[in-house]
């Protein structure tokens, strides 16, 4: 279990002042100009060194992600955009960090601004995060006026503005390149890569997209240095990880905690419970709609890290644990999600466009065993003929659930369906909404 | 050079090129929907997937740059499943309505679908429906077929010009769509009946019409505007059916105008099928014979000062040649080509070509249109204007009427005072100066009036200061909106000594002193002009010329005869014929050649090889293309003789510049809709 003392978000429930006095109580814009002075290559190397891996869902080392920016500023001036539009069902941690922490942020995108070369930073937040989005630009304000941020922040020399833009409710906007697509004023769709943003990216210039917390982490572990961070953990798992704990438990919440901790401890230890005990869990879905669910057999044992979960064939994502008990009706649940996914492409590939529609048609007719026990078969190989086709991830993310599903629940979608032939009568109730 | 290999085999290519690119020059065919060569990438349709060695997935070719050292394989097991993944997605909501697609037979996904498809389909839900779209009278829509490549939003936004279409919605509920209804105004929107892959925009015009395995195609030239844009005449039977691009890169690349495309439908109607001639002040139809014999009969004993010829604009250039030997036996020195009254002169050659040529705009630094309205007068050259100014450190000047040209240009004036003041150097002059090879592109706006041969002078003069004329660079351009100029002035179909000129020609048959005058198609004069001259016309539409004629003669459309057209870029080619002219229709060269045996001087050539023989010794049709300018030295105008009148463009109507386009019931929807200001929708 993570010890108080290395807890980075430490107003993660909003019990404290999240304004300017109470951050800096806690500790945040504590000696940002000493950190500013050992220089971009320092702070690169220490986020490298801290095994700091991307919170937004893929999992990409942070450090190198940074380490891909010119080293030289040309013609061309470098932008970093902080990834705020959290749409991925279930997640709600940057939420809570911008709402209660939102120094954190700010800090982070200055210090992530000189290790990238960046003088302008752009935090593109959900639309529908209006609170967050007035506590975000108020603490923005706070910081400009205690010239923590602007010219010469924290009297560093650094240069560093920063802007807050306001996203306007498309799932897909939380892709990187459609999300710089959408803070150039065009419909957010994504762009081909390569080339890669941090070549060609916001308005052409070089450009670095990271998710909120990985950001917002930034301050802590260069104050407290990378080895800290590395300490917690397991290896190339390393450091804190907000989860969000939602589903069928006794107390759904937000919790932080060391990678790698047992699934079955951090539902049990901070949620309270799965509602009607754990032997009533049916499945979990570990890390956002967007990857697979494991059903129970796993989870007993299975480690909350990109590496575990990765062996299951699931994955961590953004670390939105999703439970199911065995009231659950697990084909609808992951039907709900196939609409979700056919709602949210954004149309411009074809796999994505019509592989999304037809698979969330064939799911609502299996949800009622309106289908052919082959046609399961098909539906898998339209997964299959998804994934991997597309121009961004959103593809293999409408296909994962289906996948995951048709691995662990093939027999049950196999009884509904015979159920269905034989004219029973629907076999479960249903809480999957 | 990177060096990829593609199925085994090795290939190097071009720096820059893309991995489609890359399996083309090792031969490997890749089936691409939204990908084309002349828009830019938009890699949404996955059906150029190839798979990279030690990929984890496989890659969209048409955006993958090509790399040193990559394996790529095109055949690949994981290939196929790509592909056929792909297609079968594209056809589940696709109607699969071939039957009564008029893209039927020359469909990309048909074809595609052929080579790279399930031979079933496993998908049992019910199939996406989406509303049709009016985008004018010219592209009939049935988006229910769309797959969505955006290959039309492409061309509409960078091509052409026009962002007026785009995708709203998104998934499935993707369409695409000018979003509040109405036509698109481009003057090339046919090209995107071209461009669509399926049967989601189809030609209006020639929907239901025919099958294309039923057309005779024939390669041809458009004549419908200067440029001499490569064509293709599909025809059934005795009638032209529709008119696509041919491929020429140096002229029209793969577009053309949607007055060359659409027009056609003018060559089937209003036609002049037999000789007419005035009998008490009534037109009667009559035979050949009878109508020389008017001919002969009115011309007997007149000498060669009483008569006159004007070539229209569509005249070939064998005609005008057979119109200039006639007149030469005849005695008159009275002919002139430019119909329109441009004070052109022909002293030399480069003093009325596009000198720069049409490619050299890709080249050329700057541009200075004067008196010209390109998006009207060659919409195939305007798009290449605004390809350039794309590519960057292009500055366009405009001195003439401020029109939307798709690009942006500083306006400098409208009238003679602008370009008088650029003569003076500074402003924009500077620019020019600046620029590496810079253009002056001079319209016939500003050369058809009264002070023409003073701005023609100014023009050079100013060409001439800026730096535009160089051994290896020549800056000055006419743009012509004629097809039949250049040739005209090529083999001076011009007043010879004592002879009179176009104005010569019309102040003597309001005085009395032209007695006869022959309109070689000059169906752009106003009769009013002709006094109570005998008019003698050969043309292929009834109009104003046709109903003053006192001989009517029927001649050949360009669809219908084997014929010379130089290009306003001094290019000489030719049309082919598909068809036959209707009725007693003849080929203009034929109807001189006969004619002049009735009149007693027989011309020296009975076939049309004799006479292109006669041609072919012509100088200025040997001269090679481009190159820079070997003589300063201007035209004879004098550039302070400019007067005050603002320039404006010949073209008051873009779809009804010839007597085809006037014939034309598409054009004249096309005339009616875009001549009325546009509906907006209140913002």
């Amino acid at each position: 279990m993570l010890a108080d003392k290395d807890r980075i978000f430490t107003n993660l429930y909003g019990q404290h002042d999240w304004r300017l006095a109470g951050a800096r109580a806690r500790g945040d814009w504590d000696g940002t100009k000493e950190l500013i002075a050992k220089g971009r290559d320092w702070i690169v190397e220490a986020v490298k060194d801290s095994g700091l891996r991307g919170r937004g869902g893929a999992g990409f080392p942070t450090g190198l992600k940074w380490s891909f920016m010119p080293k030289q500023q040309g013609e061309r001036p470098h932008y970093l955009v902080v990834n705020a539009d959290e749409s991925e069902p279930g997640t709600c941690k940057d939420r809570d960090i911008m709402r209660f922490d939102p120094h954190k942020l700010i800090e982070g995108c200055l210090l992530a601004g000189v290790g990238m070369g960046a003088h302008v930073g752009y935090i593109y937040i959900r639309g529908e995060f209006y609170q967050e989005y007035k506590h975000l630009q108020h603490a923005i304000d706070e910081a400009y006026e205690a010239g923590l941020i602007g010219r010469n922040a924290c009297g560093s020399g650094f240069d560093f503005d920063l802007y807050v833009t306001r996203g306007a409710g498309a799932y897909i906007c939380g892709e990187e390149t459609a999300l710089i697509e959408s803070l150039e004023g065009k419909k957010g769709m994504p762009r081909l890569k390569p080339p890669f943003p941090a070549a060609v990216g916001l308005y052409g210039c070089p450009t670095t997209v990271n998710n909120v917390e990985s950001i917002a982490v930034v301050p802590t572990i260069l104050r407290r240095g990378p080895a800290w961070f590395a300490s917690i953990g397991r290896p190339k798992n390393t450091g804190t990880k907000v989860f969000c704990i939602s589903g069928h438990v006794n107390k759904p919440c937000n919790v932080e905690e060391a990678l790698g901790i047992p699934m079955r401890e951090l539902i049990e230890r901070y949620a309270g419970g799965v509602r009607g005990g754990w032997d009533n869990l049916l499945a979990v879905i570990p890390g956002g709609s967007s990857v697979p669910l494991l059903p129970k057999e796993i989870c007993d044992t299975v480690l909350m890290d990109f590496d575990s979960l990765r062996e299951v064939k699931s994955g961590l994502g953004t670390a939105a644990v999703i439970v199911m008990d065995k009231s659950t009706d697990v084909i609808a649940a992951i039907a709900r999600l196939a609409k979700f996914y056919k709602v949210e492409s954004c149309g411009q590939c074809t796999p994505c466009r019509e592989g999304t529609g037809w698979m969330w048609r064939v799911m609502e007719r299996m949800v009622r065993g309106r289908a052919e026990i082959e046609e399961i078969d098909v539906l898998e190989q339209v997964t299959r003929q998804v994934e991997g086709h597309t121009i961004c991830a959103l593809g293999d993310a409408a296909a994962w659930p289906i996948q995951g599903l048709i691995r662990h629940f093939r027999p049950l979608m196999e009884e509904r369906i015979r159920a269905a032939k034989a004219g029973r009568a629907r076999p479960m109730p249903m809480a999957a909404e | 050079m990177p060096k990829l290999t593609i199925d085994g085999l090795e290939v190097e290519v071009p720096h820059g090129a893309t991995v489609l690119q890359a399996c083309e020059l090792a031969g490997k065919e890749i089936p691409r929907f939204c990908y084309h060569e002349r828009l830019s990438i938009a890699g949404n349709c996955r059906m150029c997937l190839v798979e990279l060695e030690k990929a984890p997935k496989p890659i969209a070719s048409c955006a993958y740059p090509a790399a040193d050292n990559m394996v790529i394989r095109t055949d690949s097991p994981m290939v196929k499943a790509a592909r056929r993944g792909v297609m079968e997605f594209l056809l589940i909501n696709h109607p699969l309505d071939c039957p009564i697609c008029d893209q039927g037979g020359e469909c990309d996904l048909q074809d595609q679908a052929v080579a790279y498809g399930f031979d079933r389909s496993r998908y049992a839900e019910n199939k996406r429906a989406v509303p049709d779209k009016n985008l004018g009278p010219l592209i009939k829509t049935i988006m229910t077929r769309c797959i969505h490549c955006t290959r039309c939003i492409r061309f509409a936004a960078e091509v052409a010009g026009v962002p007026e279409l785009g995708a709203t919605g998104r998934g499935e509920a993707m369409e695409v769509g000018t979003y509040v209804e109405r036509a698109l105004s481009s003057e090339l929107s046919g090209n995107m009946i071209d461009l669509c892959p399926v049967g989601a925009l189809t030609s209006k015009p020639y929907a239901f019409v025919a099958r294309p395995w039923e057309l005779r195609k024939t390669d041809s030239i458009d004549v419908t505007d200067a440029l001499g844009s490569w064509i293709r005449v599909d025809s059934r039977g005795p009638q032209v059916l529709r008119i696509l691009p041919r491929l020429n890169d140096d002229i029209n690349e793969e577009w053309i105008s949607d007055k060359a495309r659409f027009s056609c439908d003018g060559l089937a109607r209003r036609r002049i099928d037999r000789p007419w001639v005035r009998r008490d002040g009534r037109l009667v139809e009559t035979g050949w014979a009878e109508a020389f014999d008017a001919i002969a009969a009115r011309l007997r004993g007149l000498a060669g000062e009483r008569i006159a010829a004007i070539a229209g604009d569509q005249a070939d250039l064998e005609s005008m040649a057979a119109v200039k030997d006639l007149f030469a036996a005849l005695g008159s020195a009275n002919l002139d080509c430019r119909q329109d009254g441009a004070r052109l002169d022909a002293a030399r050659r480069d003093f009325y070509l596009f000198n720069s040529t049409i490619a050299g705009i890709d080249r050329a630094g700057a541009a200075l249109l004067i008196g010209t309205n390109p998006r009207w007068e060659a919409a195939v050259l305007n798009a290449r204007l605004r390809r350039r100014w794309l590519g960057g450190k292009f500055a366009v000047g405009l001195i003439g009427e401020a029109r939307d040209l798709t690009y942006r240009y500083d306006h400098l004036g409208t009238d003679p005072s602008a370009l008088h003041a650029l003569l003076g150097g500074g402003g924009f002059a500077e620019i020019l100066r600046a620029a590496e090879r810079p253009m002056i592109i001079l319209g016939q706006g500003a050369l058809a009036r009264p002070d023409g041969a003073a701005v023609l002078a100014a023009a050079w003069t100013l060409a001439r200061n800026v730096g535009a004329l160089t051994a290896d660079w020549h800056g000055f351009n006419v743009l012509h909106t004629a097809a039949a100029r250049v040739g005209g002035l090529d083999i001076g179909f011009l007043p010879g000594p004592e002879g009179r000129d176009l104005h010569g020609i019309l102040d003597g048959a309001r005085s009395g002193e032209v007695e006869v005058v022959l309109s070689l198609g000059a169906d752009e004069l106003d009769p009013a002009d002709l006094g109570r001259a005998f008019v003698v016309h050969i043309g292929t539409h009834g109009g104003p010329m046709a109903a003053r004629a006192d001989v009517l003669l029927p001649g050949a459309a360009y669809t219908e005869k084997d014929a010379t057209y130089v290009s306003t870029e001094g290019r000489v080619q030719r049309t082919e014929r598909a068809v036959f002219p209707p009725g007693e229709g003849r080929e203009d060269w034929a109807i001189i050649r006969a004619l002049s045996e009735v009149l007693g001087r027989t011309l020296p050539y009975d076939t049309l090889d004799e006479l292109r023989a006669r041609l072919a010794r012509e100088e200025r049709l040997a001269h090679p293309l481009g190159g820079g300018c070997v003589d300063l030295a201007g035209p004879s105008g004098d550039p302070a003789a400019m007067g005050e009148a603002p320039f404006a463009s010949p073209i008051r109507d873009f779809w009804r510049t010839d007597p085809i386009g006037r014939a034309s019931p598409t054009m004249a929807e096309c005339s009616a809709l875009f001549g009325r200001p546009q509906a907006m929708a209140a913002e």
